[in-house]
């Protein structure tokens, strides 16, 4: 099957996809997309979310020909060029990044909430995040870093 | 293994029939973990998301048609009013990135006894809608809907087009159990609904039977109680030996079994609980409202 | 230092730390690779014209393999190889203390998940469907699945010549010690996984030279070197192994996974192939922390002083070895917690199984312990009528006091301290009307709007011995290279110590900078081509591979001087590095490095070994085991639903001595994540086995914490410097997570006034139901 999605505001194109494979495959094995990451391959960690039409989704449970001609957004189409979103550049500042493996996750998840909720209350960036598992920081970090970037947002 | 996708309702209604080896996908929730673990290979996935009529609602008659592709995120937001309990239970699906993909067509597909949807449809009364190419339409109630464990009244050639749910009438509440705070799959959930417009009670029970189910006895116990008390009118306080003696009768309703979520003496205990808590906040939100 | 995290604010009492020095806290170097997706996992690893490889696993936890039929997979169009244990072309087997576990299963599976073939194919999803027309014929036989029974000589044994893999006996004091106050309980503890987020993952290269490249993510490259050379019958020149980004260890890294397989997938077919696990598979792949049973009994006068202790455990080590040996040689030697014992009598036991097998997890033997030992402590100070805190206060170890095996503890041993000061941090505020519900138990699942909710405060308090023990080689390489690039000083650190999120390549840098002024630091890429790091576990690689950076260092100032020395005709003892400057004996500048080094590179390698330990009395259990030991305290404050068995933990504060704070961020980071690891096994973790099946290989049903049962967490740092140990730093990683559980434990035993003496606690319990 063909997959034909824009990633990235950029067109791609892939070819022999099995109707089996998830959205998560097709981005990191066939687009040369790894930066979401495969962690539990049920929706149950956040670590493959990807906003797909501005909404974020576990990509790990989208079926790759549901993503066709859709509008795909990674962990990769966030930065500005060479420029950190503030997002993720709180993450780096505030110690938010362990291993990183459940980041991309966290970071699309949080770059929705601050899109949604400016200032959110700490149950709110709780309720938020509360899809997104990471095994290394206990969270307190990624609680300082959202806080963090919504911060600046008001402050820019 | 097979994509199809059609575009319109009927265009897969056909495909339905055509190919009964299909297995239908929305938000793919439960379907994409089958495939991902391996438990399921079909001959096909027929995506639905491309069916534009699946993913609207609309009010009727005090009845909400939702469609069976309005994801659980739509209905905490568009919904919490008309449907308060079934919203109640959709805030507690999965993950707000569930919660985008998830269905209450999906979840009436899968027909899990621990569908979050199930419990609150069940109180509501509500009614499943659902089609095929050759024989049209047909309605069928949740509470006959659930066949068994995983299974329901859908034939092989027919889709879930939409969930008829009357608007709330009354105060409606949704409890769940978990072993953390979030993400959790229910170890039993409990949904309560009062229709004082016709001095009714609802009731669903999810994870702990072989399908969800309604607490009638419990249902009807209650409402003869609230009458013969004179509760209906006088809008007074609920005793708590009723509501305790109701949690009891809810309990009496499920058959629930020992897995790794919890223990079956657990279901049964934090039914009643759940029940006895629910329905009085219900009942004092109706106070309330007086 | 101290943070308070409710404020989201970090202070620090070292404001004078050079940037980047250590003490100061700079960021990490791949921080930002991570942001942006762009730091290579070994699950990203890609390479042209590269092979998927599965792994056919046992269903039954114990069987003899009767014949193994490959040929119908082999038809499969697309597959490449189909690999057996007949393929293995040297030993087959493998382990980390002992060579027990096959590659792939020959004669008897022994465990539910135990890898049996494989396969290489073009595409995941062939392979996967290649493996199911493998048949295997299997005998299935009776399964060892209970600890206890193991134990009986009429057992059937799970390997010859039996079922023990170590008895841990330890007498001190008195043989048959009375006292006035006895308590005794019996506690267990369930099998805990690590979780890391990034399931297992490597790509292997063939070589032109016959040899094989691995990349892979693991926490000690050199002892994988070791094992998969045995296993492929070749040379350590010719396996040589690459450190791919690491999501997350624990401990679940130290046995092998994919590692051998994929080499002989890659040898035979002749091309790069690629194995990941998928989260099910990663249930089945690695090592868990063993579950326990224990009975503590302790004698006390009636003021609380503690007489004596017994104490009983019994460790469910699965099918094979591991690192069962040191597990059980820490429960043994540290079971007891951070107390002084005038008498002691401990037996620690740890035996095989047909359950999968358990090795190494974050604490390490001392975590099962921990909530014995705590839990009893409570007992003892509520038979006595002594506050909780107290009675830890009156007993716990100071400086200078010989712990159980007979070791003195010299350097600091604030047991006090840190409880006083988990103690003296304010109490969150009560719950009050109208409270959040997401700060309710349950939180939106809407189970309680305050009814049934009781709060309850727990104590506890550990500590740890850092780096390997027991007369271990433990020793780390660390190479270090000076040269000026583009007119600047660049120091290289090449050390092979594993990188697995903890900080450690900042840390490497930090020292380089401290130590030899410059600023630009390049870490080097983790590989086998430089001595062994030593393993990234027992919280030791800023001792011991921070140490051995430190000597390389120190090596190469002094090679600079030396050069120096020549240069300028003075003795090199009257110079000093000082940045980009040679300096003399008051301060003046005499050249310059770049004059000194010219296109010249300085680099020195250097092994870094700490003291010596000291295997222990087999009879008596007494010897200078450990070298280092790491103290914590927790508090814990919970809300229970006691009706219903729900619980929000609502503060989780802790105190931990560091001895030196390298990096103070990165020391809260460890804190905060050993904290919560702890706190779940306390309340959700556990992987349950039933007659040796695991039931819930998914993160459906292994259930970790989210962000919604995180409490926010205050955290005091203590600085007693080592004086042992580079710069006086004490292993960091583990503590918190064995002194979270217990008090979090603890705490939901006072909300709920029952013996609660299992963990993880659930909801059933809670209710009696």
């Amino acid at each position: 099957m063909r997959i034909t999605t824009r990633v990235n505001g950029t067109e791609q194109e892939v070819d022999d996809v099995w109707a089996g494979e998830s959205l998560l495959y097709v981005l990191r094995e066939r687009m040369g997309l790894p930066g979401s990451k495969n962690a539990c391959e049920q929706g149950e960690c956040g670590s493959c979310t990807v906003y797909l039409d501005g909404e974020p989704v576990c990509s790990c449970l989208v079926a790759a020909g549901q993503a066709i001609g859709r509008e795909v957004t990674t962990v990769e189409g966030l930065a500005d060029g060479e420029r950190l979103h503030p997002v993720q550049e709180a993450f780096v500042e505030c110690g938010a990044v362990q291993c990183g493996f459940c980041t991309p996750g966290l970071v699309v998840a949080a770059h929705d909430l601050l899109a949604r909720v400016p200032s959110p209350s700490d149950p709110e960036i709780r309720e938020a995040l509360a899809g997104n598992l990471c095994r290394c920081t206990g969270y307190e970090k990624i609680l300082d870093a959202v806080r963090l970037a919504a911060e600046r947002q008001a402050q820019a | 293994m097979d994509f199809l996708q059609p575009s319109s309702w009927q265009e897969a209604l056909d495909i339905r029939a055509e190919r009964p080896d299909a297995v239908p996908i929305a938000g793919g929730t439960d379907v994409m973990v089958d495939i991902n673990f391996d438990r399921r290979r079909p001959g096909a996935l027929l995506d639905l998301g491309r069916v534009a009529e699946l993913r609207e609602w609309g009010t009727e008659a005090g009845v909400v048609r939702l469609g069976a592709g309005v994801p659980y995120t739509r209905i905490v937001e568009d919904l919490a009013d008309r449907l308060p309990g079934l919203a109640m239970a959709s805030r507690t699906v999965g993950s707000p990135q569930i919660r985008i993909r998830g269905t209450v067509g999906g979840n009436l597909g899968s027909a899990s006894p621990a569908g979050d949807a199930h419990p609150p449809l069940l109180a509501a009364g509500a009614v499943v809608e659902v089609a095929s190419a050759a024989r049209g339409a047909r309605q069928i109630p949740a509470a006959e809907f659930y066949t068994g464990v995983k299974r329901n009244a859908l034939e092989a050639d027919e889709l879930i087009a939409a969930v008829l749910i009357p608007s709330a009438a009354g105060p409606q509440q949704f409890c769940k159990i978990g072993t953390r705070n979030a993400m959790v799959i229910a170890v039993s959930a409990f949904a309560c609904a009062l229709h004082p417009d016709r001095r009714a009670v609802g009731t669903g029970i999810g994870s702990a039977a072989p399908t969800p189910r309604r607490a009638v006895d419990a249902e009807d116990f209650l409402a003869g109680e609230l009458e013969g008390s004179g509760l209906w009118e006088s809008r007074g306080e609920l005793p708590e030996t009723l509501a305790r003696a109701f949690g009891e009768r809810v309990a009496a309703a499920a058959s629930p079994i020992d897995d790794v979520r919890g223990s079956a003496a657990y279901r049964l205990h934090s039914l009643s609980v759940m029940a006895r808590r629910a329905v009085t906040w219900a009942w004092n939100d109706l106070r309330k409202a007086a | 230092m101290s943070t308070d995290t409710g404020t989201a604010t970090t202070t620090t009492t070292t404001t004078t730390v050079p940037p980047g020095r250590i003490g100061d806290s700079p960021l990490r170097p791949d921080g930002t690779l991570k942001v942006t997706g762009e730091f290579a996992y070994a699950s990203d690893l890609w390479h042209d014209e590269m092979a998927w490889g599965v792994t056919l696993r046992s269903p039954h936890p114990h069987a003899r393999i009767r014949g193994i039929d490959i040929t119908e997979a082999l038809t499969v169009p697309g597959v490449w190889a189909v690999l057996t244990a007949d393929d293995v072309p040297g030993e087959n087997a493998f382990g980390l203390e002992h060579a027990d576990q096959p590659v792939l299963a020959s004669e008897f599976v022994r465990y539910e998940g135990e890898p049996v073939a494989l396969v290489a194919a073009d595409h995941p999803e062939t392979a996967r469907r290649a493996a199911k027309r493998i048949r295997v014929d299997y005998e299935v036989l009776p399964a060892v699945t209970d600890a206890r029974r193991a134990m009986d000589p009429d057992a059937p044994a799970v390997h010859r010549p039996g079922n023990l893999v170590r008895h841990l006996r330890l007498r001190r004091g008195e043989e048959n010690p009375t006292a006035p106050v006895v308590v005794s309980l019996d506690f267990e503890v369930g099998m805990q996984d690590q979780a890391f987020l990034g399931p297992e993952s490597g790509l292997a290269v063939p070589a032109e030279d016959g040899g094989i490249d691995l990349y892979v993510a693991t926490q000690w490259l050199h002892v994988d070197q070791r094992q998969i050379c045995l296993a492929l019958g070749m040379p350590a020149e010719k396996v040589r192994l690459t450190l791919s980004g690491v999501g997350g260890a624990f401990g679940g890294r130290e046995d092998l996974s994919v590692h051998v397989h994929a080499c002989l997938l890659a040898l035979r077919t002749g091309k790069p192939v690629k194995m990941s696990y998928g989260r099910e598979e990663s249930f089945y792949g690695h090592v868990h922390r063993h579950p326990a049973t224990m009975t503590y009994e302790f004698g006390a006068e009636r003021d609380g002083t503690l007489v004596y202790a017994k104490a009983y455990v019994l460790l469910d080590g699965g099918a094979y070895a591991s690192s069962t040996n040191a597990v059980v040689g820490n429960a043994g030697t540290l079971g007891l917690g951070p107390y002084r014992f005038p008498s002691v009598a401990v037996d620690a036991y740890g035996v095989f199984t047909n359950n999968p097998p358990c090795g190494a997890m974050r604490g390490f033997g001392c975590v099962q312990a921990a909530f014995a030992h705590e839990a009893l402590m409570d007992e003892l100070a509520d038979t006595v009528g002594v506050d909780r805190v107290a009675i830890r206060q009156l007993n716990g170890m100071r400086e200078g006091d010989l712990n159980i095996t007979g070791q003195v503890i010299d350097s600091a041993a604030p047991v006090g301290e840190l409880l006083q000061i988990v103690a003296d941090f304010p109490l969150p505020p009560e719950r009050g009307e109208g409270a959040d519900p997401r700060s309710l138990p349950g939180a939106v699942n809407n189970t309680t709007h305050g009814e049934g909710v009781v709060r309850g405060i727990g104590y506890a308090v550990t500590y740890k011995n850092v780096g390997f023990s027991e007369g271990f080689d433990d020793y780390s390489t660390a190479r270090v290279r000076l040269e000026m690039t583009g007119g600047e000083a660049v120091a290289t650190v090449h050390t092979a110590a594993a990188e697995v999120g903890q900080g450690l390549i900042t840390v490497e840098q930090q020292i380089c900078r401290t130590e030899l002024g410059v600023e630009r630091v390049v870490v080097h890429p983790k590989d086998t081509a430089v001595g062994s790091g030593g393993s990234t576990s027992a919280s030791r690689q800023t001792y011991v591979t921070g140490g051995a950076v430190k000597a390389a260092c120190e090596a190469v100032r002094a090679a600079v001087l030396e050069r120096a020395a020549l240069a300028l005709a003075r003795p090199a003892a009257d110079l000093r590095l000082d940045g980009e400057k040679i300096v003399g004996s008051s301060g003046e500048v005499l050249t310059g490095l770049a004059e000194v080094l010219g296109d010249d590179a300085v680099e020195e390698t250097v092994e870094y070994r700490h003291r010596p330990t000291h295997a222990i009395d087999p009879e008596t259990g007494q010897g200078d085991a450990h070298v280092q030991f790491a103290f914590s305290a927790h508090r814990a404050v919970v809300d229970v639903d006691v009706e219903l068995g729900l619980v929000k933990v609502v503060a989780l504060d802790t105190a931990q001595d560091v001895g030196k704070a390298i990096n103070p961020d990165a020391v809260v980071g460890q804190i905060q994540g050993g904290s919560a690891q702890g706190m779940g096994l306390a309340l959700m973790e556990e992987i349950v086995v039933t007659d040796g099946h695991v039931r819930n290989p998914s993160f459906t049903d292994y259930l970790i914490p989210t962000i919604l049962d995180m409490p926010p967490m205050r955290i005091e740092v203590l600085e007693y410097a080592d004086p042992h140990a580079p710069y006086g730093v004490r292993g960091v990683g583990e503590p918190p997570t064995i002194s979270s559980g217990p008090a979090v434990a603890a705490a939901v035993r006072a909300a709920v006034g029952k013996p609660l003496r299992r963990v993880p606690i659930r909801p059933e319990h809670i209710t009696g139901t």
